[in-house]
């Protein structure tokens, strides 16, 4: 039984409470006096040049401030790309500057080009209307074959070619796994799709901008995951001022799912504004602004190939995927197709052989970056689908050619063909609890109540796995990596007692400020309502990369635990000072300080008093005061592993497919908080449901983004989501973290996506259309109408 | 959003004579307020229709229903089921609760988008559109895609439905707006059977002969087999090819017929 409120506990979530009550504080609820307004005028061409911006008219207008175009920041360093990616060939990615605003040419629908400052957001709006800009529209480069088969016709001219690099993986062994696919008894080969998602967090983007003429000091109020990273790369690569001069805060953040890690040119262009004009700068994006300019997800193309024995031992796997990086690389969008990506592709199995080549492509849309799974969920759609089709080919069970090449518990550690080291886990014991949850022995009888009743039921497995918990630094900076990604916390004991942890990761929506308190207080042996969880401040926290692919516990609850053991450690001394006893003899248990072996003893709370008022105090050898920073830098990455089952009823009548059940068996290592993680699988294989279903980024061959408006764009409602079963009892701790935890953020949306496809393409089969091997994402009714009169 | 006038009328004389110069009226403002919000519209003065007592509420007339112009969806959908369950359930599953608390009726019509559900039951139940000039026969009233027999200032102040024997509307969702895919519109009348599809063609709901003479003969679902509409004048776009909104006319049609009884 957990304590009330300490580890394992489903303590509710504290931060709800405000955030019900229409408490909470988003960068738009911030107003500074003074403040003007921004507005952004955005590309209504995909490809164009700007021949000029006349703004005179616009500035007469009631109200303007100020018209701001890419002139006024040519100066200025661009928005680098995070990682350094090699071709295969040894040369470098290539990486054309990305403006704070577009300068010379425009290069998707939604790029920003001019900046409008008024006294109110309709002035600034009004005015915008009033700018001339004399833009020339230039073909388009949307598809991605096309954007590298056709040289004459580029994004960034400066490069010659569309294409950012041609990346292998791993390099060595493309040819053993050449000669494999030779001789394979049997191959199974599907060209598929990653659908293009735009992320669509709750609360669009904002910045608020404020410069101090006295101090010459920046404040950025923003929606970031990571704001201490948002200030390195605005101060250090693109405005160049010292990062002292720069404070960047994000309070609280309605939603990132990827898109909030990024800089944009948006919150370097308020803040220079803001000194221009020595006034703050609010801008909040519109809803179709975010759907042209926030960094979308996916979007890869991929031929997947699987060698086999005759009786489904896999032998060698092989992809060669087509990634769009959009128009501009985004901080990420290097790594998420590669390292993100590529490193997964052995899944949990044994395959011994795995080559993966891909290619990035410039297109004239908006930037594509990491979205939640950022990477994996690709990878693991590639690979349950391909397995889902062998296994047809070859006659076998979906449970069956799975369990027969899953790792076994003995193997670990395992180093995959792939390059990442496996610490630990049980994918047998998750692929059991699942059958029995998702009780697949009763499948068959399900599926004829359902054939009763005219629909075609249907049952698709995936049993996945992810590398999160990002990242080893050292590991990271061999492949690319330009930034750390450690973190760090201090652990401030207040000498009342009470406790204020300042942590790099960022909560927009996690739950951070309930699950850490409850570990601190375990930790301490006091209540975790003595707990405030500080975060979002760089003026307050120290220096942490923030929030993303699942590593807020895994790396910033680490350093937590690490500098709540400091405090402990220094706890002892106190303590042994105090009772005129040996440190060495000092046990810490359940919020008491005492000596072994007697019932002398000091509360935590009397040790603190004294850190604090230090009369009787060892002052001569230890400083007064109880507070401690931790930095943690993670020994590898971690591995959530799971087995999902999805059952859907398909309307063969009109391609309607239904979830008819959803069963998430996980492996996260301990689990905190039971009622968060089930809330963040019911989150991430909703979203998963979403990519699968519904989910779709169009645009046309002009690259004019069809889906701009949720009109267009599905987003999955409550009602297309089914009563979830979630288990997380088949756990393996990780081995190389102080909390054994692994992360459960992404999981569910990187597991869910090709357990539906599976599903719906068992269905179609069982149905008689067995000659609907594959079903592009989203699986609408249109499509799957048209997949079943195909033939 | 540009800056406008609201003039909150209290009568229908009132609206009408506030509507003259050039004035354009609001009613749920489900339609117009996001169009104005991303000023592609830009009315100058708005007269709302919702305050008017005239233009509310559904009530028994002497050949059926009469619902007030500006009547929101979710009024018709608890009042009119008493009177005309098949319309009452249409109602129901417009839009989502705030919508059908907003949208009206007279909106809905006036607007006449080729995805709306209004349209099939008005054209379905054969009912008469009355404005503040004249009574326009569903028949004569719509024109295609978002173009109705209304002249300019004229205002739908309400409209009446026959009610029929049996009827029942079937609509297949267009995933991301959740307006009509398709929507089939069926009723039964003693002199027989109305059949009006929305969101599928080009040219704004219609009605189908084929499927209305063979439901007059056998008002079965097995009726309809073997008729098929073609796909020449069906929308196409992301959510279905224009052969799948023709498939579709022919299911709907079916389940409408099944769950009218
Ligand atoms: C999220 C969302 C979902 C929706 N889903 C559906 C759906 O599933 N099915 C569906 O059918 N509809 C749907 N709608 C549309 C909605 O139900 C309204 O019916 C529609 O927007 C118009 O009605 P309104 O009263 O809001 O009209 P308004 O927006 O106020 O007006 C629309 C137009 O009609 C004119 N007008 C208004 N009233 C009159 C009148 N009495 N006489 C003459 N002209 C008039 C106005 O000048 C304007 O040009 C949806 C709308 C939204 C926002």
């Amino acid at each position: 039984m957990p304590k009330d409120g300490g580890i394992g506990d489903s303590t509710k979530r504290r931060e709800d409470i405000r955030f019900l009550t229409g408490k909470g504080r988003y960068t738009d609820d911030i107003n500074l006096r003074g403040q003007a307004y921004a507005y952004f005028l955005r590309s209504e061409v995909a490809n164009g040049r700007i021949n000029g911006i006349d703004a005179k008219a616009a500035l007469a207008m009631p109200g303007v401030l100020a018209v701001l175009t890419g002139a006024d920041f040519a100066g200025m360093g661009g928005n680098p790309a995070g990682w350094l990616i090699n071709s295969r060939n040894g040369e470098p990615m290539k990486e054309p500057k990305r403006p704070v605003l577009a300068h010379g040419k425009v290069r998707h629908v939604g790029d920003a080009y001019a900046v409008v400052i008024a006294e109110t957001y309709q002035q600034a709006r009004d005015a915008a209307a009033a700018v001339e800009a004399d833009i020339t529209e230039l073909p388009a480069v949307v598809d991605m074959a096309q954007a590298l088969a056709d040289s004459t016709n580029l994004v960034h001219d400066e490069i010659g070619t569309n294409q950012c690099f041609d990346w292998g993986w791993i390099e060595d062994n493309r040819a053993a796994v050449e000669e494999a696919f030779k001789n394979a008894p049997h191959v199974t080969t599907l060209e598929l799709t990653n659908n293009r998602l735009v992320p669509n967090a709750m609360e669009p983007r904002a910045s608020l901008a404020d410069y101090d003429a006295g101090t010459g000091d920046y404040k950025l109020y923003t929606t970031s995951q990571n704001p201490h990273l948002h200030r390195l790369l605005i101060a250090a690569f693109v405005m160049g001022m010292p990062e002292n001069k720069l404070t960047v805060i994000a309070p609280d953040v309605g939603g990132g799912f990827g898109s909030k890690i990024y800089h944009y040119g948006e919150e370097a262009a308020v803040l220079h504004a803001a000194k221009v004009l020595n006034r703050p700068v609010k801008w909040v994006a519109e809803r179709s602004e975010s759907f042209l300019s926030d960094a979308h997800g996916r979007d890869h193309v991929t031929k997947i190939e699987l060698a086999t024995t005759k009786d489904g031992q896999f032998l060698a796997l092989r992809s060669e995927t087509m990634a769009n990086v959009g128009a501009y690389l985004s901080n990420f969008s290097t790594a998420t197709p590669t390292f993100l990506h590529g490193t997964l592709m052995a899944g949990p199995y044994k395959t011994p052989l795995v080559y993966v080549n891909v290619k990035t492509v410039f297109t004239n849309t908006a930037p594509v970056d990491a979205y939640r799974g950022a990477g994996r969920p690709e990878a693991t759609f590639s690979i349950e689908r391909i397995i889902d089709k062998c296994a047809r080919e070859l006659g076998l069970d979906q449970a069956e050619i799975r369990r027969k090449n899953l790792l076994t518990p003995d193997q670990f550690p395992y180093t995959t063909p792939v390059g990442l080291v496996y610490d630990t886990g049980n994918y047998q014991a998750t692929l059991d609890k699942m059958t029995e949850l998702a009780d697949l022995a009763g499948f068959e009888a399900r599926r004829a109540e359902s054939a009763k009743r005219g629909k075609l039921r249907g049952l698709g497995l995936s049993t996945w796995i992810e590398a999160c918990g990002i990242a080893p630094s050292n590991l990271v900076g061999v492949l690319g990596a330009r930034v750390g990604l450690f973190d760090a916390a201090t652990v401030r004991v207040n000498a009342t007692g009470n406790i204020s942890v300042m942590t790099g990761a960022h909560s927009h929506g996690q739950g951070h400020e309930t699950v850490f308190a409850q570990i601190v207080a375990e930790q301490l042996g006091i209540p975790a309502t003595s707990v405030e969880i500080v975060h979002g401040d760089t003026s307050k926290i120290p220096f942490g990369m923030g929030s993303y692919g699942s590593r807020s516990l895994a790396v910033a609850g680490s350093a937590m635990t690490k500098a709540v053991d400091k405090i402990i450690a220094k706890g002892k001394k106190i303590a042994a000072h105090m009772l005129e006893a040996s440190e060495d003899d000092i046990e810490f248990k359940d919020g008491n300080f005492s000596v072994a072996g007697t019932d002398k003893a000091k509360s935590f709370g009397e040790i603190a008093f004294s850190a604090y008022v230090p009369h009787n105090y060892p002052l001569e050898s230890l400083e007064p005061g109880l507070e401690e920073t931790a930095f943690y830098d993670p020994g590898n990455f971690t591995y959530p592993a799971g087995a999902y089952a999805c059952e859907v009823e398909v309307d063969p009548d009109t391609g309607k497919v239904e979830i008819a059940a959803f069963t998430c068996a996980d492996d996260f290592g301990n689990v905190m908080n039971p009622m968060i993680v089930n809330g963040q699988v019911h989150g991430g294989v909703g979203q998963g449901i979403g990519q699968a279903l519904l989910e779709n980024t169009s645009y046309d061959e002009n690259g004019q983004l069809l889906t701009g408006s949720f009109m267009d764009y599905a987003m999955p409602r409550a009602d297309d989501v089914p009563f979830y079963k979630v288990d997380h009892s088949c756990n393996t701790p990780c081995t190389h973290n102080p909390l054994g935890v692994k992360g459960c953020g992404e999981a569910g949306a990187i597991g869910s996506p090709p357990a539906v496809v599976n599903a719906v393409i068992d269905a179609l089969h069982r149905g008689g259309h067995t000659h609907v091997s594959h079903i592009n994402m989203p699986v609408s009714p249109a499509r799957v109408w048209a997949a079943i009169n195909s033939k | 959003m540009h800056s406008f006038e609201l003039v909150k009328p209290k009568t229908l004389a009132d609206a009408v004579a506030a509507l003259a110069d050039g004035a354009q009226a609001l009613s749920g403002g489900q339609t117009l307020l996001p169009t104005m919000k991303q000023r592609l519209a830009d009315p100058g003065t708005l007269v709302s229709l919702t305050g008017i007592p005239e233009l509310q509420g559904v009530c028994q007339g002497d050949a059926g229903i009469i619902i007030g112009g500006a009547t929101p969806h979710a009024v018709v959908a608890r009042e009119a089921a008493k009177y005309y369950p098949g319309l009452a359930a249409l109602a129901g599953q417009i839009g989502d609760p705030a919508v059908r608390n907003r949208g009206t009726i007279g909106g809905s019509i006036a607007n006449n988008d080729p995805s709306a559900c209004y349209p099939a039951a008005v054209l379905g139940s054969g009912a008469t559109i009355v404005t503040n000039t004249r009574e326009i026969a569903a028949d004569d009233y719509f024109l295609g895609m978002f173009e109705t027999a209304l002249e300019e200032g004229e205002i739908v102040t309400a409209v009446k439905f026959p009610v029929p024997q049996k009827a029942a509307y079937a609509k297949f969702v267009q995933p991301a707006s959740r307006f009509a895919l398709v929507g089939a519109f069926v009723a039964q009348f003693a002199d027989g059977v109305r059949v009006a599809i929305t969101g599928a063609s080009n040219n704004g709901v219609f009605r189908w002969p084929e499927a209305e003479a063979a439901l007059s003969a056998s008002f079965t679902p097995e009726a309809l087999k073997g008729l098929t509409l073609p796909a020449d004048d069906m929308i196409a776009d992301l959510h279905g090819s224009a052969e799948y909104r023709a498939h579709l006319c022919g299911v709907m049609t079916k389940r409408a017929v099944m769950a009218a009884g």
